[in-house]
This record gives C-alpha cells, structure tokens and sequence, in this order.
C-alpha cells in the first residue's frame, strides 16, 4: 500500500536526523578519533558575542581553554586571543560517503582553539563529533537489523500461511524457538569464538546480523497471519480458478497486503534494535574503540568519576531519546493509516 | 580438724600461687614492644575488599584478598616493615647469620600462644616448613625456599632456637622469613598426615577451628558479604606504654565489585580505610576530604609497572599462521624499539593517572629506591626517531600512509587487554593512536580477565598485551620467575627450554649470580645491568606506574600508608581511634 496525504512530523525528524549521521563528517568539527591530549573532560566550548570588553561581535567567536594544574580539569578560557567561528571552514580531512575526500565542515574554528560544543571525553575527542559518527553505527545498525529481520519475516511467514501444513509446522516451531533463544548469551558465545582481529567494519555487519537474524520470529508470526486470512479472500480464489500460480499469487494479491504489517513492524522493531547495538556496545561485544557508537560512548559513564564529574559524556544515553518518540510515533501513524484503508 | 582443713587450703594456694610466679619468672613472656605512637584500645574498623578471599590457609594462598586476611590473623619470624622496607624482629626475637651466609638461627620469643591458648614454640616451626617445603602440598611459597634447586633444612635445637641451613648464600637472606605464616602443630598436624592440608582451613572453616599467631582471629565470615575478624587477646605485641595490641576490637572485610564501589562505600562511610583508589576517585573524594573527615594520601609510585609484552613464543609456526607472520615484525629489535619511542608515556601519565603515577624506563619503579636504575632513562617520546628506526629496519609507506613490511604487507596488530582493568584500556586507546602516526593498524581487543590471560599464557594466540605486574617485595629476587627464561610468568616466551636468545642467556646468568652474592652494592650493580638489557632489548616496553593512593577516617590514629602489600593494613596492629569508640 502506499501512505498518501501530509507526511507526520515524526518522519521529518527523522529524516533530519539520519541526515545529520549520514553527513556526520561534514556537519562534526573534528574526525571522531582526533585526540587533543591537553584538552582531557574540557567542557562544553562557551560561544560569545560579547568580548570582555562588552563590544557586541556579529560573528560569534570562542577563546582557547588551557588547564591549570596538570592533575585538575578545570579549564580556563586564556581571552589574550579570540577565536572567530568559522562556517564551511576547512579542516580535518575526511570522506564523503566513503568515497570523496573533502575538507569544508559546516563550522570550525582555528588551531589552537578548539570547539567542543558537547565538551570533550577523556582523550579530549569532541564529543559532538563523536555523536555524529555514532549515530552512523547505532541508527544504520538499528535500521540494517529490522529490515532484515522484516524480510526474512515477510518471506518466511508468507511460505509458512501460504503452504501451510508440514511448511507451516517446522517454520512455526523455528520462530518459537527463536523467540525463547535467550539471544544475549549467544551474542556472548559468538564473539568469543570469533578470532580477536576483526576490522570495525566486519564488527558492524557481524551486529547487525546477529541482530537481526535473531529477530525474525515476531514479523514472521505477524505476516503469517495476514497470509493465512488473505489467502481465502475472493478474489484470491478467483485468480487461482483462472489458473494463477502460486509465485504470481504470491506476489500480485497476498505480499502486498503484507507490505503495511511489514512497515508497522519495522518502525517499531528499529528503536528496539537500535537499543540491542546500544546494549551490546555497552558491554563491549559491539564495535571497538576508537570507532563510536552510542553504546561504546555510553560505556565510559560506567566510571564512578565520569557519572558525577562531566554531566556531557552521559548525552549519548539522551540521543536516542528523540529518536525513538519519531519512531513511535511514525509506528502510530502507519498503523493508524492502515486501520483506515482496510 | 575444720583448722587444720583450712589451713591446708590455704597452703594449697600459696604453693599455685607460688609456682605460678615463679613459672612466670623462668618463661617470662618476650612481649614486642612497638615504638609507634600509643593509642586508646577499642573500636572497629571496615575495608573493602574487591573479591572474596578464595581461602584462609596460608599454605595455598595466592590471591589478594586472601592474603590481606591471612596477613592480619597469622605472625611470621622475621618481619618486613613495609614503611622502613627492612626487616625486623617478629616471632623471632633474635638472630645470627654464619659468615658464609648459609645458615641461619633464630632465637623466638618465650610464652607466646597461638589465638586460641595453645603455646608456640620450635615443634611449631619445624612443622610449619615441613609443609611449606613438601612438595606434594605446592605452596606457592617453597620456591623461595630453594636454592640452586635444593630446599632448605630446618632443624629445632632446642624449644626455643630454630637452626637453618641453604645449600648456597642466599642474598635475600633473612628476608625470606617474611609473610611465611607460622602453622599451628596441634590443629594441623593431623590433616597433613592424612594429605589433606590442602583442604584444611577453606572458607567453610569454624573460628575454633583455626588459630594463628596475628593481631586478629577469626569470628565470623558471611559468604559474599563480609568477614569479621577479632582481637587476639594472646597477640605477643605492647604498645610504648605497655598496653596490649592490638587497640581495634574487630576488622571487617566488606566484599565490593569494582575499584568503583569500593570508593562508593568509603564515602558513604561503611568502610573508614581505603587503598588502591584510581587517580580520577582520588580526585573526587579529595574534594570534600575537609567537610567528611578524611583524609587522603598519595604515597608515591608503588611497584606495579605497566607494560606491552610482545609475543615473542616459538611455538606457533603452523599453528597459529596469521600470529607467526606478525611475530616477524616482533622478533625485530628495531621494530620494538619504534614501537617504544612512539609512545607517548608522559600522556599515559596525565589522562589515565591524572598525573599521579610516573613514566617508566624500566620494570623497577622509582617507588623501589634501592633497587631501581637510576642511569636508565624514560625513552623519549619521538615519532621521527620511530620513522627512522622502522625505515632502517626496511618498512616503508604507501601512499595513504599505512606501513609495510619488506614484503609488501600492512603492519596491522592487536593489543589484548583485560576489560576489567580501566586504565589499562585508556592506555590500550592512547597508544592505538600513538602508533597511528607510525601507520600502524592497531586494534584494541579487551578480553575478559581469565581469557586474556589464557590467551598470554596458555594459548599463546595475541599479538601484544598490554599487562601489569606488582612485586611483593622490593628485592628482586621474588619476581625472578618473571625474568628467568625458564620462569613461569617469563611472560613473552613461555617454557624456553634453554635461553632463547644471548640476552636472555646473560640475564639468567646475571640472576642467578645475585642469588648466591651476599654484598647489597655487587647485587645492585648485577640487578642494574638486567634492568638495561630489559630497557635495551624490550622484550616488554615498559610504560608507567601509578602511585598508591590511600584514604582513611581522619580519626585513625597510626595511619602510615605503604608502598608494599598490604598498603594501609600492614600495621592493623597499631590503628586506632582518637575519639571514643561507638563514633564509628
């Protein structure tokens, strides 16, 4: 089915959102592993209009941060020099969708200071930065993961209603097997046979499958049932009287009435999916340093000093906050939409 | 008949009491008298420890927490002042060395008794190095006790003098003595006839069942939760104003998970004694160390030094071919020697131990001022020194600035690190980038602690680990295992046959030597020249150690933290509260 009339605020957030991620290193000021070992916890960069002085500045500016002593972090702004906030500045570089090289940031400004809009982590790596990057890992892991646990559910719940019988059986008994698989401890199970070297790349597809092949059980059960109720439909029976075969009908008159449990199911199943990653990061079976994701940032919070010292490094716990009300709300939206169609 | 039954009692007392002083007079108990300041008896104490104690028998202890309690409920002859870092008299109130530094004889106090009343004396040692020195039993221990191979004799002449005899000088000499917990003849005797000294005193053990020569015996032990430990009242210590030790009526043990929780439980005062806090908690608690009564001390860099090992074990050509093609790149000095001159240790000082910890340049730290090197040097921090080392050893760079060996191949490897130790990975994170600038891929792999560990030891299947070790003592001698090719932590090559290479050959030699030589300034100048082949050959890069940071309830009187296990308890004998107990 297709969703027609306004769109709901839900999926432009999202949109923005995902946009931001995708151009993570083109809106972040700094590549998420450049290291500024003199800047360990420095807060949240301040931006000023006002120098000392009171005089208004139209381009807002920042001064540079020095620590004390070496065994403090208390930062002080050195205001001897200012630090204008440059847009579409050159910096660092970094690629474009993995392909071009590129320079410009949305924002930056001039060595040696920095800008650290969220404060920085223990290796003094911009914490924005960091963000950004990580959103990559955690929504395209959490998005990667429920499609394809939808689409295995699709394919799998519509053999099963389609056939029935012995087909219907042993795909039914696999998803209740699957759905009581306590699947944190395969997780577990699964990186300790892995060997240690694995690239970040292969670390984030080997998540995301995990993932997802776990979770095809729900959709497929969900989908089943769609099957099942279509598959005696008067019109579906008329198209196999006129000797239709069962890819056609398949295809043509029962998927596509699945199509709208599919959606419902994926806008829901992404925030839990995005949680599983967050999860896994946490506890230090998802990707490895210095590669972020929400989780591996979150990790650090564990530290007793970090949770009550630097109230910023606890922000990758607040992202998906927002994240998931679009989600749910867009899950809302769907299954509203489709309530009022059928 | 009435008086004359009186009287007759009356003599009977007379002649008890009689005999009772003169007995006293001819055994008078041989107190230790402590010259530290004198305190007022009573009060409890609490400390967190971060495991549960695996067992309470000296004979098979290893682990921290077991061995911080056995510390507090048994005595041995001659004792190591951790403060002073020398020895001094202990169970033994005396003792003669022959000139040839082979035997020893000891001299022990008079009417000291054991927790529960029965009296010690020479059968008691006799006994207790019969078990130690029994090879059936493995204590970790009789190592020590070997020289050249050959066990030491022990033999009783007389009640009270104890005779010993190497085979070979020892230059540890009488610090061997220490932590060696004297064992109750009369509670386990019987066991060790019957084999079963292993299982004796396990931590289902009842507080009548076990006795000791400590300040504190046992009262009670909760599983998971605590272990309460009581006073002697038969401890052979007095304090300068006579008064028996020890001042605290009870030491609890408090069971916590992390190095976090252990401060958590400091602040919210369950516990009034802490030690092993991290530099970042250190920080934290310091800050309101005026408005809680505590405080806080930084005693200086300890012992543990941290450090990469690279995996330089023979055996896994075929085995483990992806390890085996790396190890190429290992077996090079010259590649080490990048690897250690690209590593920025000041800033491994600075993030992870917010400056309290020192840079390494060897595995001595400063801590051990007698024993450390002090012509080495912490190698300087230099990423074009590492270039060129790594371009004459023939590695080059491609284009995008990764680097290759002589056949073509990236340089990509992976540090293994135990995910229980925090700082450990910052540094793990923090050299990842260091050797970023060399074009090295480097990954981070952080294992749980027993699969690291296997992993280093067993398997042998890592590229480089990023370890750390802490000596007992500061003499070199009891962390020879690590140094000796055929040691059993020579933790870059495991099980060498013979010495692997003609450096490791000259240190076998070099320690062997200081073994059997009795002159402090000879053994130094031995033990100087081990620490510069480490420094020069890197089989391990050393990088830093942090200091000891302790805390501790502004009330306790005699707090003197140390440099040496056990940091703050060593004297739990002379702690006490200044203010009344019932405050705490």
């Amino acid at each position: 089915m297709r969703i027609a009339g306004r769109l709901p605020f839900a999926l432009w957030c999202l949109a923005g959102i995902h946009l931001l991620v995708t151009f993570a290193g083109f809106v972040a000021p700094y590549r998420f592993d450049t290291q500024e070992r003199f800047q360990s916890f420095a807060p949240p960069t301040r931006v000023h209009f006002f120098d000392f002085n009171g005089t208004f500045h139209l381009r807002p500016f920042v001064y540079a941060v020095a620590g004390g002593d070496e065994n403090s972090n208390e930062y002080r702004e050195d205001r001897s020099a200012m630090y204008p906030i440059g847009f579409f500045a050159a910096g660092e570089e970094y690629s474009l969708f993995g392909i071009w090289p590129c320079h410009r940031h949305l924002f930056g400004v001039n060595a040696p200071a920095r800008i650290y809009l969220l404060g920085a982590d223990g290796f003094g790596r911009d914490q924005l930065s960091r963000l950004l990057y990580g959103g990559r890992v955690s929504l395209f892991g959490g998005f990667l993961a429920a499609a394809l646990s939808v689409l295995l559910g699709l394919g799998l719940g519509a053999i099963a209603g389609f056939y029935g019988g012995r087909a219907d059986d042993v795909v039914m008994r696999v998803a209740d097997i699957f759905i009581v698989v306590p699947w944190f401890y395969l997780l577990l199970a699964i990186r300790a046979v892995l060997p240690l070297q694995i690239q970040p790349e292969a670390a984030f597809l080997l998540v995301v499958a995990t993932i997802g092949f776990v979770g095809w059980a729900r959709p497929a059960r969900l989908v089943r049932g769609v099957v099942l109720s279509q598959r005696e439909r008067t019109f579906v029976l008329a198209a196999r009287g006129f000797g239709a075969s069962n890819l056609y009908l398949l295809r043509r008159h029962i998927l596509p009435s699945a199509w709208g449990v599919a959606l419902t199911q994926m806008a829901v199943l992404i925030p839990q999916f995005i949680l599983a990653e967050v999860i896994l990061s946490f506890l230090g079976l998802g990707i490895g340093e210095p590669v972020p994701s929400w989780g591996n940032m979150l990790a650090y919070a564990q530290q007793y000093h970090i949770l009550i010292s630097y109230w910023w490094m606890l922000l990758p716990g607040v992202a998906p906050v927002p994240v998931f009300l679009a989600y749910h709300g867009l899950a809302d939206y769907l299954h509203a939409r489709l309530q009022s169609v059928s | 008949m009435r008086f004359r039954g009186k009287s007759f009692w009356v003599f009977i007392l007379l002649v008890v009491g009689v005999a009772a002083l003169l007995g006293q007079q001819a055994f008078p108990q041989d107190w230790l008298r402590s010259t530290s300041e004198a305190g007022r008896p009573g009060g409890k104490l609490a400390f967190a420890e971060r495991a549960e104690p695996k067992t309470l028998s000296p004979v098979t202890a290893l682990d921290r927490p077991s061995r911080d309690v056995i510390r507090c409920i048994s005595g041995d002859l001659i004792h190591i002042n951790r403060y002073t870092q020398k020895t001094e008299p202990a169970l033994a109130k005396s003792w003669t060395i022959s000139p040839d530094g082979k035997r020893f004889t000891l001299q022990l106090r008079h009417g000291i008794r054991f927790s529960d009343g029965a009296p010690f004396d020479a059968d008691d040692v006799v006994f207790s190095f019969k078990v130690y020195l029994d090879e059936k039993v493995h204590s970790p221990q009789r190592d020590l006790l070997l020289v050249s191979g050959q066990p030491m004799t022990v033999e009783k002449l007389d009640a009270y003098s104890v005779r010993f005899t190497f085979a070979a000088p020892y230059s540890v000499a009488e610090r061997v003595f220490d932590s060696l917990a004297m064992l109750p003849r009369h509670l386990l005797e019987k066991d060790y006839a019957e084999g079963k000294i292993n299982q004796a005193w396990n931590l289902n053990v009842t507080p009548d069942k076990i006795a000791g020569l400590g300040a504190f015996r046992l009262k009670q032990f909760v599983p998971g939760e605590r272990l309460v430990l009581e006073r002697n009242p038969n401890y052979w210590k007095i304090d300068a104003k006579g008064q028996k030790l020890p001042y605290l009526d009870e030491l609890t043990f408090l069971f916590v998970s992390s190095q976090d929780a252990e401060a958590i439980r400091f602040q919210a005062g369950d516990t009034q004694i802490i030690s092993g806090l991290s530099a970042e908690n250190f920080a934290v608690l310091s800050r309101d160390q005026q408005s809680r009564n505590y405080k806080f001390e930084d005693a200086g860099p300890g012992l543990e030094y941290n450090f990469l090992v690279f995996n330089l074990n023979d055996d896994t050509e075929g085995r483990l071919p992806q390890v085996a093609r790396r190890q190429k790149w290992f077996n090079d000095l010259l590649f080490r020697q990048a690897v250690s001159s690209a590593i920025d240790r000041s800033a491994i000082v600075r993030l992870v131990y917010r400056g309290r910890g020192v840079a390494l340049a060897s595995q001595v730290t400063p801590g051990n001022k007698l024993w450390m090197n002090p012509a080495l040097t912490v190698p300087q921090y230099s990423i074009a020194k590492a270039r060129q080392l790594l371009q004459s050893a023939g590695f080059s760079w491609n284009q995008d600035g990764n680097l290759l060996d002589k056949e073509g191949l990236l340089v990509e490897f992976t540090i293994l690190v135990s995910s229980s130790n925090a700082q450990r990975n910052q540094m793990a994170t923090l050299i990842q980038d260091d050797l970023k600038h060399l074009g090295m891929k480097v990954q981070v792999v952080s294992l749980e602690f027993r699969a690291a560990t296997d992993r280093v030891v067993q398997s042998h299947d890592f590229d480089t680990a990023l370890m750390g070790l802490a000596g007992g003592d500061v003499d070199p001698t009891p962390s020879m295992s690590v140094w000796l090719s055929s040691g059993q932590t020579h933790l870059w090559h495991l099980g060498e046959k013979r010495p692997a290479t003609p450096w490791e050959g000259e240190i076998d030699q070099l320690l062997q030597k200081q073994l059997a030589t009795l002159n402090y300034q000879q053994r130094k100048r031995l033990y100087d020249r081990v620490q510069q082949i480490v420094a020069e050959e890197l089989p391990i890069v050393c990088l830093a150690s942090p200091h000891i940071l302790v805390g501790a309830h502004q009330d306790l009187g005699n707090f003197r933290p140390a440099i040496i296990e056990n940091y703050v308890l060593w004297n739990a004998d002379e702690l006490f509260w200044r203010i009344p107990a019932g405050n705490h």
